[in-house]
């Protein structure tokens, strides 16, 4: 019901590693602060020091196990916000043109004015990236902190996401996906950067990095370390020989 | 709808002001950048600048906003007016709380001032409230590090003068293979991470040794999901390949520790197993060039590691040929050792030559001449580019100490301890244990102690007893039970001054340590001790003055409460003097100031005890005539000298230069400005050490004279790492009947066995009393990342993080008990019992089972309301763990704790687990208490433009 953008100048986006990325929440509470201050509404939290509170976070860490074939099993931290995705069902099922994908940098974004609570975007996201704010009743998503990302007021080093500029292990990287040769394009190719449920069709801008291969050959013979000596005798006369050369 | 984009404003007004000041969510002390509107806190991001986050910040640091606005801050002091536990007071004054304070402790201090029993919790603040205690005269005061890691430090300080965390940290620029033992998540986090992110960018191999694979184990290359408790073990066969091979460094071992260095093998001598010295009382070693006996710090000697010398028909050999004898030995090959700890010998034979490729193979040289302390020029410094960390994972073992001493042996055998791509210490580390003091515990009622509590011993004569023979502390810290126990032992103290035993106290004075909860071992018990009264009705501890900003657990159970402020609202100093702040290649410390002042009528607990030292009249907190000293804990900083011209800060201190208004670094004299050029700094002060002084720091000339000049030393103190412990071996010698001061029979056999000088393995203490066939399985608790102990829950945004904590089930026992999603289990341990919501883990040690630390939380505390999950699902395991072992007959109380340092030995626990029946809620259930400062809000809409 919403139109896209039949193209957008830069594909903006962020690539997550997930060989590097330890579940630490750095970035989910990073996201929270500066987007509850900032962008539309706060991002608040309904029954924050009952039974069940529930708050809207723009990005959240879910954490998985995976068994492989062989070896230990493994877990695996998966940060998880908006894609941004060149397809974005969320855009075109609004009824209201609230949601709408930037034509300059490719962010989709909310105009809380125009949102009417309904909804449909999030039912219409494959990811789960959207979330109905419980107290404001307005539609809460990844800003790709549009605020901060051209904000004359922040030194330029700080003009990157409050996630990437947070997080302790370096595992987010924020730039240009439609450019071949910027920093993240290139890290994507190095490293088999991947789309997340390709199979839906909605161009998601965002990559991850896959995990590395892990627990490999843990109990191959070779190489042995070689004995100098059999007993601690032996060990000494070893140990004479080879101080004399040294 | 045709597409449409609204003008949006990309530059919004940040902020109208930052203020740095230093985080305080969790003990890393990183630097952080508040911003301000219409003076209030608005948002908190990392301090690009700081030496230890470098703008980064964890889930916590930014989560920071929530704790500066807790619904659980506390806003007046108060007295108690119900029953200890319920929760009931009234506020008062602070003249009020001054005055009852007074009344309780003139009188002890006049008569008998061990009565005091003063012990802070996660205290920054130590080298000040250490001294505060002093002044008040009682020899009963520690800090929580006998419960948390103890072993780790001492550990690591009497090896080789520093340990991990806020002693040392990777070469992470260089090293090639990081091995991690044990759960980490908490201490050091940011910059832990930092590191590890480091390591992936450039590819280099972690291996992660720990039960659970959870935290920085899901990132690591390889997983050793070894047995609770083994790692010592693993560590000796590690030594034992690497020995046998050869593979270790022979000239750093010669030239750097005291391998070469001889023994005394006279078994009749009084210093059987002592090391030989020479006539000037330094250690002797045999030097190659001239085959003769020298002094190891002679100019240009060679110290032979196959050295020996016959003195009256006896040979006295090196200590590295003893090293030779223990651990060449079969009983250490991975054939033998693999099976006890949960993997192959192929395995420990295969990572013993992956560190050794990587050390010597993979060796790595910079282009830096430097001197040593004994003359001689090196043209080059050498790496051994493998490096470790472990803190309490290896540290909260009965067997912990011996453990973590095997891990620098480790270390250094393989030459990667302060060289390139290794571990490196952080000033004013490296320090040798015998640069510390001793520690001191002579009582003169109306006068101060002898001097500082806590210490390092070196034999017999430095344990803290008193004439008769028994314990001088009422943690028996520092006694033949614990003897080098040199952060006190926090987790005895309440369970022995309900005991009486070694005595009774008055009053027990505590800050920020929940001990009514998370921060004890058998927190049932506890609660009980604390409300337990004599046959006269009085509480059989009289007196219980806590300091907290938050309505924690612990504020329930005190008399009186002096209420802190947040870490927003305070003037605090990290010192050199106590928990630096530095990094391997520079010094820093940093304040904390308050970016804005409380609403509500708290203080600095700093402040507090300024007001109340004068209160008291004690030394140093009163001026000649008698008038208070320091107004406040921010006129102490400033203006206290621990000694002429070294104070709590060392950045921008008065010069003795011509113009009196020049400002240096290290020493000097008070500056009132100080605090001003810190805030204008951001909030810390650095300073990096010379290029020629960045390795080798115990033995390069360069970093001695350095560290000498800033006021790290009074003067070089050039020293070999001890890989042959003497103050063990004194222990052991008395426990052998050697001396005058002689342990009690039930523990000279206890004493020989775990006090060896070289590095041992022995069972944890519990699986000696625990029928490890009726408690199979190991219980455990790990970090999470996004909270710090307690004080997370009270947190909206961190408590939706970690609201729950499941009791996490290997698939072994899962399929075993025939465990369903939703299902509880009843876990037993030989003390008591718990009942407990499960969840299922693949990534786990076959027989352990874990859970969130202190996620659980008593109904209504932390102002949370009384169905919060953390009340009604969370739960501690610490029910489980008693402070005592259990009771051999002997009708003596056993500590459940290292018998070498007494660190708590929370990880031995042994327990066995059941399926039953969904209950309403988790148990025990402990009664609710009521909350000082009322429920939270419903909801919360955080904006300072909204408000």
């Amino acid at each position: 019901m919403t139109d896209l953008p039949a193209s957008t100048q830069k594909k903006l986006g962020l690539v997550i590693d997930l060989d590097t990325c330890v579940g630490c929440h750095a970035c989910v509470t990073s996201c929270k602060g500066w987007n509850t201050e900032n962008y539309g509404a706060p991002l608040s939290d309904k029954n924050a020091y009952g039974a069940d509170p529930v708050g809207s976070f723009l990005n959240r860490i879910h954490s998985f196990e995976v068994q492989p074939k062989t070896g230990p099993a493994q877990t695996i931290h998966f940060p998880k916000s908006c894609l941004h995705c060149e397809d974005a069902p969320c855009v075109t099922v609004c009824p209201t043109g609230a949601s709408y994908k930037r034509v300059e940098d490719g962010i989709v974004l909310v105009n809380e004015t125009d949102c009417i609570g309904c909804g449909l975007c999030a039912w219409a996201c494959p990811y789960g990236a959207r979330e109905m704010d419980p107290v404001e009743k307005v539609m809460k998503k990844c800003t790709l902190c549009v605020d901060r990302i051209y904000n004359e007021n922040l030194p330029e080093e700080d003009r990157q996401p409050a996630c990437v500029r947070t997080c302790p292990a370096g595992a987010r990287h924020f730039g240009d996906l439609g450019d071949p040769n910027s920093d993240v394009s290139m890290l994507v190719a190095e490293r088999g950067g991947f789309d997340l449920m390709p199979e839906q069709g909605t161009k998601p801008v965002n990559k991850y990095l896959p995990p590395r291969p892990k627990d490999q050959d843990i109990d191959v013979l070779a190489p042995f370390l070689e004995p100098v000596a059999d007993s601690p005798k032996g060990f000494l006369g070893w140990l004479d020989k080879t101080l004399e050369k040294l | 709808m045709t597409f449409q984009q609204p003008k949006i404003d990309t530059s919004p007004k940040v902020s109208d002001e930052v203020r740095q000041t230093t985080c305080y969510m969790c003990a890393c002390r990183c630097g952080i950048n508040v911003h301000m509107k219409e003076g209030k806190v608005a948002y908190i991001e990392g301090n690009k600048d700081h030496p230890v986050n470098k703008g980064v910040l964890c889930a916590k640091g930014s989560a920071g906003i929530m704790q500066h606005l807790s619904p659980a801050r506390l806003r007046a002091p108060m007295k108690r007016v119900g029953e200890r536990g319920s929760g009931k007071f009234e506020e008062i004054s602070w003249d009020e709380a001054y005055d009852i304070a007074v009344k309780w402790l003139k009188p002890i201090r006049e008569t008998a001032p061990e009565k005091l029993a003063f012990f802070t919790g996660r205290d920054q603040s130590q080298s000040f409230t250490s001294w505060w205690a002093q002044a008040f005269g009682t020899p009963n005061y520690a800090a929580h590090g006998g419960f948390c890691s103890v072993n780790m430090a001492a550990g690591g300080i009497y090896t080789m003068g520093g340990a991990f965390w806020e002693f040392g940290q990777p070469d992470w620029e260089r090293t090639k293979l990081f091995m991690l033992f044990g759960v980490a998540e908490d201490h050091d986090s940011n910059p832990i991470k930092m590191g590890l992110g480091k390591l992936k960018k450039r590819g280099a191999k972690v291996i992660g040794v720990n039960p659970i694979r959870s935290g920085y184990n899901a990132i690591a290359d390889e997983w050793i999901g070894i047995t609770p408790g083994t790692d010592g073990l693993f560590i000796l066969s590690l030594i034992h390949c690497l020995m046998k091979a050869g593979k270790v460094d022979l000239s750093y071992l010669a030239q750097f520790t005291n391998a070469p260095v001889l023994v005394n093998e006279d078994p009749k001598s009084p210093e059987f197993g002592l090391l030989l010295t020479t006539e000037d009382g330094k250690h002797m070693v045999i030097d190659r060039a001239t085959g003769k006996p020298a002094a190891f710090d002679a100019p240009g000697v060679q110290p032979d590691l196959a050295g020996a010398r016959r003195v009256a028909g006896i040979t006295h050999r090196s200590v590295f040929q003893h090293m030779a004898d223990k651990y060449l030995v079969e009983d250490y090959s991975p054939e033998k050792i693999g099976p006890k700890i949960g993997l192959t010998a192929n395995r420990i034979h295969r990572i013993a030559a992956e560190l050794a490729r990587v050390a010597f193979d993979e060796a790595i040289e910079i282009d830096q001449p430097w001197t040593d302390f004994r003359g001689t020029k090196h043209e080059k410094m050498i790496g051994r580019p493998v490096s470790f960390h472990a803190m309490r994972g290896i540290s909260a073992h009965s067997n912990g100490f011996q453990t973590c001493r095997a891990l620098h042996h480790l270390q250094i055998i393989l030459g990667s301890v302060e060289t390139p791509g290794g571990m490196r210490f952080k000033p004013p580390y490296p320090k040798p244990a015998t640069a510390h003091p001793k520690p001191h515990c002579k009582v003169t009622p109306g006068q101060p102690l002898d001097g500082p509590h806590l210490g390092f011993t070196h034999g017999p004569d430095d344990l803290c007893l008193r004439e008769d023979g028994s314990p001088a502390r009422i943690d028996k810290a520092f006694t033949w039970e614990n003897p080098m126990s040199s952060h006190g032992m926090m987790h005895m103290v309440i369970s022995n001054a309900h005991a009486g035993d070694p005595y009774k106290i008055d009053t027990l004075f505590m800050y920020m340590a929940n001990m009514a909860w998370n921060s004890s071992m058998n927190t049932s018990g506890v609660m009980k001790m604390l409300t337990d009264k004599d046959e006269t009705g009085n509480y059989v501890i009289p007196h219980i003055i806590y300091s907290d900003a938050y309505s924690s657990e612990m504020v329930a159970y005190s008399d009186l409460i002096l209420p802190d402020t947040t870490y927003l609202e305070r003037h605090d100093c990290i010192s050199l003097l106590d928990r630096p702040i530095c990094e391997a290649d520079a010094a820093a410390d940093a304040i904390r100031w308050p970016v804005v002042e409380p609403d509500r009528n708290v203080k600095g607990f700093q402040s507090a005890l300024c007001d109340l030292g004068a209160r008291l009249n004690l030394p140093g907190f009163v001026t000649e005539t008698g008038e208070q000293k320091f107004k406040d804990y921010a006129d102490y900083i400033v203006n206290h000298e621990r000694r002429p011209g070294v104070g709590p800060l060392a950045g921008w201190r008065v010069g003795d230069g011509a113009a009196e208004s020049t400002l240096q670094h290290g020493r000097g004299a008070p500056n009132a400005s100080q605090l001003d050029e810190y805030i204008k700094n951001g909030g810390f002060w650095a300073e990096h050490i010379p290029q020629e002084a960045q390795f080798y720091k115990p033995w390069n000339t360069a970093y001695q004279d350095w560290a000498v000049k800033i006021g790290l030393y009074d003067k070089p103190t050039p020293y070999l790492f001890t890989l042959y412990s003497e103050p063990l071996r004194r222990f052991q010698l008395a426990a052998m009947g050697h001396g005058t001061r002689q342990p009690p029979e039930h523990l000279r056999e206890r004493i020989k066995t775990t006090l060896d000088p070289l590095p041992i393995w022995y069972a944890p203490l519990e699986d000696g009393y625990v029928d490890p066939v009726e408690f199979p399985i190991h219980a455990l608790t790990q970090r999470p990342m996004a909270m710090y102990h307690s004080w997370g829950s009270q947190n909206a945004w961190l408590r939706q993080i970690h609201g729950h904590n499941p009791l996490y089930i290997p698939t072994k026992l899962w399929e075993a008990h025939k465990f369903a999603e939703g299902d509880w289990a009843r876990v037993t341990s030989t003390h008591g019992e718990i009942t407990v919501p499960v969840a299922h883990m693949a990534a786990l040690n076959e027989n352990t089972i874990w859970t969130w630390n202190a996620i659980g939380k008593r109904k209504g505390a932390w102002a949370l309301e009384d169905d919060a999950p953390e009340a009604t699902k969370g739960f501690l395991l610490n029910h489980l763990i008693h402070e005592l072992l259990p009771p051999k007959g002997d009708g003596m109380r056993w500590t459940n704790s290292d018998p070498v340092t007494g660190q708590a030995a929370w990880f031995d626990l042994r327990v066995k687990i059941e399926k039953v029946r969904t209950p309403t809620r988790s148990y025990p259930d402990v009664p609710a208490q009521s909350s000082p400062v009322g429920r939270g809000p419903a909801n919360v809409t955080q904006k300072i433009g909204n408000s």
